[in-house]
């Protein structure tokens, strides 16, 4: 006899996921108000930068890149590590039918939730600030910043898989904040002393970035900023794997 | 003949430095009822996780109706309990059931699953919310939601009060009746001798003894025939005696099951066994399962004791 399909199996354990997570709704919705709260209380009340369109699309897109990438080093890496501390990730193991639809659920959970705590600073974006890109700027920056979140999905499923939940949850913030202050998404790197802006360079959340901030207002990104960004989600890719075979070679060899 | 349901062919599984599993071999038929007998750390879970794909033996060979266990296509027919500490906390009963029974192609109707475990009025609970017994029925339901050919059940009813424990016998004789395979572990002797058909006792990752459930409660219905040797009797002359399962000695004073106590008495009469004190009482299945796995040991010992004894004297010999 054969297992269900795959692409069933995934639906389910994904709408299952869903559920588990928004019956915890503070997880949820941390998330989605603290960017657009930053945005609000930082950005807004800065008229040189909420009133001029280039600025304030630039400050919307680094905020929107920190949502995601917050979303992602949470729900992957602090979710993950909770999860194979629990028995029943071992029972799951026992149905028919493999890791495959569990990893499936938990990438699209992860990528409902930062679509969705896109939405509230877009809003703002559009109602309160001189931010106005093309429609097709708006659906491209939406597309660079989810690839530009790509290191920190693979991050946090290296952090998930290599950590236990109680290690995960600090490692988790030590990665987040200083990558996210580090990449300008806080504070644009004009701002930045040059020291300070060469150092930056080199993380991957600059590089994603600048790549939002081009593909939004059109300037912005050198090439060395793609090689970074391919470089970072190779890397951290590869650590990925690494942690999530260590692990199920330790629990199910 | 059909397959097997379960083949477990002289496997071998180590965590590290220990020896979980020892050359263990062991054939479960289709409607068959197997009770898994020892004491903690035997080697039983380490056995099911073996069956239900979740680890892979060092050596040796596992198949789950016909096929390799980690194949998920094998385990279609296969039911398993989680433990009641892991199920999700925010998820509602029916939920956990529709979430299971979903992975299986034919699976069993919720409410007749939930009524079966008097689990109905707690449908819309979360489980986090559910008492140590109501966690327990639900994982015993959820490895019955998938409609399984074979279930797995490690100590189904640990920790559960008289009734819960009867409600659960209750529900797995009537699969069994419907021609269900279940394979059960206990540390409880009466929840195997109330269930199982067959009963394998394991100590030390060895099965020690694989019979009719009634052969090992006739194996059990040995007697204790104890008596006091001279200090420093050679003990293995006893091994010889008529029908003699186990000996143990505490100092001087000395025991021994078995089947047949008069027979017993009678060779000791006849042997040049210089006893006193001697006292025959009936034993109990837990006496005898410790008994077999003290047997088990003190043979262990026996030959790990001559092998030395066998280097001593090698060592010695070129003087």
């Amino acid at each position: 006899m054969s297992t269900m399909s795959l692409g069933r199996l995934t639906l389910l354990h994904t709408r299952y996921q869903l559920l588990e997570t928004m019956r915890v709704p503070i997880a949820v919705i941390g998330n989605l108000v603290f960017p657009s709260l930053a945005l609000a209380f930082f950005v807004l009340p800065q008229r040189a930068v909420a009133g001029d369109p280039e600025l304030a699309t630039q400050a919307v897109g680094q905020l929107a890149l920190f949502a995601v990438i917050s979303t992602c080093i949470f729900t992957y890496g602090v979710g993950v590590a909770e999860d194979r501390a629990l028995p029943f990730d071992a029972y799951l193991r026992t149905l028919p039918a493999g890791p495959l639809p569990r990893m499936g659920g938990r990438l699209l959970v992860g990528g409902i939730f930062s679509l969705v705590s896109l939405v509230p600073l877009i809003l703002i974006g559009a109602l309160f600030t001189a931010a106005a890109p093309t429609p097709a700027q708006l659906v491209g920056g939406v597309a660079a910043v989810l690839v530009g979140a790509l290191p920190f999905l693979f991050a946090g499923l290296a952090i998930g898989y290599a950590l236990t939940f109680k290690a995960a949850l600090p490692i988790a913030q030590v990665v987040l904040f200083p990558m996210a202050f580090l990449g300008g998404l806080f504070l644009p790197p004009q701002l930045f002393p040059r020291w300070l802006d060469t150092a930056s360079g080199f993380v991957p959340t600059r590089a994603a970035r600048d790549i939002v901030v081009q593909v939004t207002t059109g300037t912005g990104a050198t090439l060395f900023d793609f090689v970074m960004l391919v470089a970072w989600t190779v890397a951290l890719a590869a650590l990925a794997v690494w942690a999530y075979r260590r692990d199920q070679g330790r629990r199910f060899r | 003949m059909s397959t097997p349901v379960i083949e477990v062919d002289h496997v071998t599984r180590r965590f590290g430095p220990v020896v979980a599993l020892d050359d263990v071999s062991l054939t479960v038929r289709p409607g068959e009822l197997v009770g898994l007998l020892g004491p903690n750390g035997a080697g039983k879970t380490t056995l099911l996780s073996l069956v239900d794909g979740l680890r892979r033996p060092d050596a040796g060979v596992v198949r789950l109706f016909g096929a390799d266990p980690r194949n998920p296509a094998s385990r279609t027919r296969l039911g398993s309990t989680p433990q009641e500490t892991g199920l999700p906390p925010t998820l509602r009963v029916a939920e956990v059931v529709d979430f299971v029974s979903r992975h299986y192609p034919s699976a069993q109707p919720a409410a007749a699953l939930l009524e079966q475990f008097g689990l109905s009025g707690l449908a819309r609970r979360q489980c986090g919310g559910l008492s140590g017994g109501e966690k327990r029925r639900l994982a015993v339901a959820l490895a019955l939601a998938g409609n399984p050919a074979l279930v797995l059940l490690d100590e189904p009813t640990t920790g559960l009060d008289v009734d819960a424990r009867l409600t659960l016998w209750e529900a797995l004789r009537a699969y069994h009746a419907a021609g269900g395979t279940i394979v059960l572990t206990s540390h409880y002797l009466d929840e195997v001798q109330a269930l199982a058909e067959r009963v394998v006792v394991i100590d030390r990752g060895r099965v020690l003894a694989d019979d009719a459930l009634a052969t090992v409660i006739g194996r059990v219905a040995v007697r204790r025939v104890g008596l006091t040797l001279p200090d420093g009797a050679d003990l293995a002359p006893l091994w010889n005696l008529p029908g003699v399962v186990g000996v143990t000695a505490d100092g001087s004073r000395v025991e021994l099951l078995a089947g047949d106590a008069d027979a017993v008495v009678r060779a000791l009469v006849h042997s040049d066994v210089q006893f006193s004190g001697i006292e025959v009482r009936s034993a109990s299945l837990e006496e005898a399962f410790l008994t077999m796995t003290a047997a088990a040991e003190t043979a262990t010992a026996a030959e790990t004791a001559a092998a030395t004894k066998t280097t001593d004297e090698g060592a010695r010999e070129p003087a």
